[in-house]
């Protein structure tokens, strides 16, 4: 009694007791994962029986064509999904955020800019799929018909259904990018614009020298999630597709074929191989680009 | 501003213009976002294999419109209400459990200073930049193991203590004053007394916006489930509907209808707690 009394009112034992669930947490469902991942990356395992292969599963990752096909399309999708997501959003917030037009129209776009993101990646699979139907009667294809072209076979081909993959990440995220810019602009000194205004310096300008260059933190942040977000995609392509299978694969991802060798295919060693090889990827890209953005001195600086 | 002379040959709209072009645009826009969800209503009305047959579009036939879809999903719906129950039970309990360990921990590293501090926070902050896909296999390897399979406990144990949550409230209880926590201790409350009776009324806006955010995550959780769950009275809305997507049973009505109604209670909140949701989403990362 007089221990368990003392340790409640401790507050040296007290952070401990706090922090206890995260350490148990980092330990039983991420340490311990990771390395058993690492562990298994260098094992062959054939019904149950492990044997130590070394390197080999890494050897056969770099020789395996479909690894690099998905790499590929990864890579793709993170680098058009940071083109497209970052600039859009902020044009859209800066024109929210602006002083001109009318108030409750730009709350009523703001929120529904929004609704997309309250969707599952399934409902939002599903309708984007049946959009992009490749018959003639399909919403996609009447508006490609407007402009007096045939009806594409969206899905079937390699840029129809890239196309597909960006406007299902544009519908969902343009609105939640929106808001994280929104956030970073009205953290910005209302006399910041005055005194420029001052100076004589258009509107253009403000956003070229003094939005731009504050919104610098949240860019940053922005970026970082979306490589992540980018390089792990997985979802969206199995929704769209209806499964992990794609014509002639273009729609893999290195996490779908991470799924396909794993899961479907139950090679462990190899499939652990290939989500080692994305975390260090992911890993490497966020520390070089956190790195030469200046993030870390400013948080050693605080 | 509107007669004010441009010295640059650019044209400068009047400024009652330049706020209609700019409404104009916006307004449009909106349509454009809510059209994909507009047509999938429509869509609810009408018979789902010619929908998955044609695709949606709007050119619908006005008299082929009908209630049936909406009488088929009250009164045979086979187990679509079991998952939508399966759903509300597991979110209304991993968002409960989240809030609860998550915002414990953050206390933690918000009020202490104790060995060890800086490597768990950085550990915090690194596990942020984690996508969850990585970790599905190893997880998976691991709850095959450990032969938990099939159970909502492995859906939610290793989630509870979430990064981003913890960062989000740590962020909060570092606003509030040293002095309030001092006060509870003079007045001979435990630590965990201070943080019941004390930090967790304060920080009713932290624990609404994470509540919220959590939420819409876990409602929508499919992956993790998806592995997870065998057997079909068990899964949650996303699994059971994507179930639906096979072409082997005709349930084509029921992956559409059911679809649209999944949106239901997340679109209610949403209207009902948009500030909320705004103060949620931008306080961290979202992962779809």
């Amino acid at each position: 009694m007089v221990v368990l009394r003392r340790l409640l009112y401790s507050q040296r034992a007290a952070p401990y007791l706090f922090i206890a669930p995260f350490v148990i947490t980092l330990l039983a469902f991420w340490m311990l994962p990771l390395a058993r991942t690492f562990m298994l990356s260098t094992q062959e395992v054939v019904f149950g029986q492990a044997a130590f292969v070394g390197l080999d599963n890494y050897q056969r990752l770099w020789e395996d064509r479909l690894f690099w096909k998905a790499m590929f399309n990864s890579a793709r999708y993170m680098v058009l999904t940071i083109a497209l997501l970052i600039p859009i959003p902020l044009v859209l917030a800066a024109l929210i955020n602006s002083k001109i037009g009318s108030d409750r129209v730009k709350a009523v776009f703001k929120a529904s800019m929004f609704v997309p993101a309250l969707t599952s990646v399934v409902v939002a699979g599903i309708i984007f799929r049946l959009m992009f139907a490749e018959t003639g009667t399909g919403l996609m294809n009447q508006i490609v018909g407007l402009v007096g072209l045939d009806p594409v076979r969206w899905l079937r081909i390699d840029t129809g259904g890239l196309i597909a993959l960006l406007a299902l990440a544009m519908w969902r995220w343009t609105g939640v990018n929106i808001l994280y810019f929104l956030a970073g602009m009205q953290a910005i000194p209302e006399e910041y614009y005055e005194a420029a205004t001052i100076d004589g310096a258009g509107r253009l300008q403000q956003f070229f020298h003094i939005t731009l260059p504050n919104l610098k933190p949240t860019i940053v942040y922005v970026t970082t999630i979306s490589v992540y977000g980018g390089l792990a995609m997985f979802l969206e392509s199995f929704m769209l597709y209806r499964g992990n299978a794609s014509p002639n694969d273009q729609g893999l991802t290195v996490i779908g074929y991470l799924y396909r060798r794993g899961i479907e295919q139950n090679d462990l060693g190899f499939a652990s191989a290939v989500g080692v090889v994305l975390l260090v990827v992911i890993m490497a890209i966020n520390l070089t680009f956190l790195t030469l953005s200046g993030t870390f001195k400013k948080e050693s600086a605080r | 501003m509107s007669g004010e002379r441009s010295t640059r040959t650019r044209i400068q709209l009047p400024y009652w213009l330049h706020g209609s072009v700019q409404t104009a645009f916006l307004l449009v826009l909106t349509l454009v976002v809510l059209a994909p969800l507009l047509i999938m209503f429509v869509a609810t009305f009408q018979d789902g294999n010619d929908v998955i047959r044609r695709g949606l579009s709007f050119d619908v036939d006005l008299g082929s419109l009908s209630l049936d879809n909406y009488v088929m999903l009250f009164t045979d719906s086979g187990p679509y209400f079991r998952w939508f129950a399966n759903s509300i039970l597991l979110t209304v309990v991993q968002v409960a459990g989240t809030l609860l360990v998550s915002s414990f921990v953050a206390y933690g590293f918000a009020v202490y200073d104790f060995k060890g501090k800086t490597a768990l926070f950085i550990a915090v902050l690194l596990l942020m930049a984690v996508p969850f896909e990585i970790m599905m296999l190893p997880l998976y390897v691991l709850v095959n193991d450990v032969g938990l399979a099939d159970s909502y406990s492995v859906i939610v144990l290793p989630f509870l203590a979430a990064s981003v949550t913890i960062f989000y409230f740590r962020q909060y209880f570092l606003g509030i004053p040293k002095d309030l926590l001092e006060a509870g201790r003079m007045d001979g409350a435990t630590e965990f007394g201070i943080f019941f009776k004390i930090v967790v009324p304060v920080a009713k806006p932290a624990f609404a916006a994470m509540a919220i955010l959590n939420g819409m995550i876990i409602w929508n959780n499919f992956l993790w489930p998806l592995l997870v769950l065998r057997s079909e009275s068990k899964f949650t809305l996303p699994i059971g509907l994507n179930t639906l997507l096979t072409p082997h049973e005709n349930n084509y009505e029921l992956l559409i209808i059911g679809s649209m109604f999944s949106l239901l209670p997340v679109l209610v909140l949403f209207l009902l707690f948009q500030r909320f949701f705004v103060a949620g989403m931008t306080a961290g990362a979202l992962k779809g």
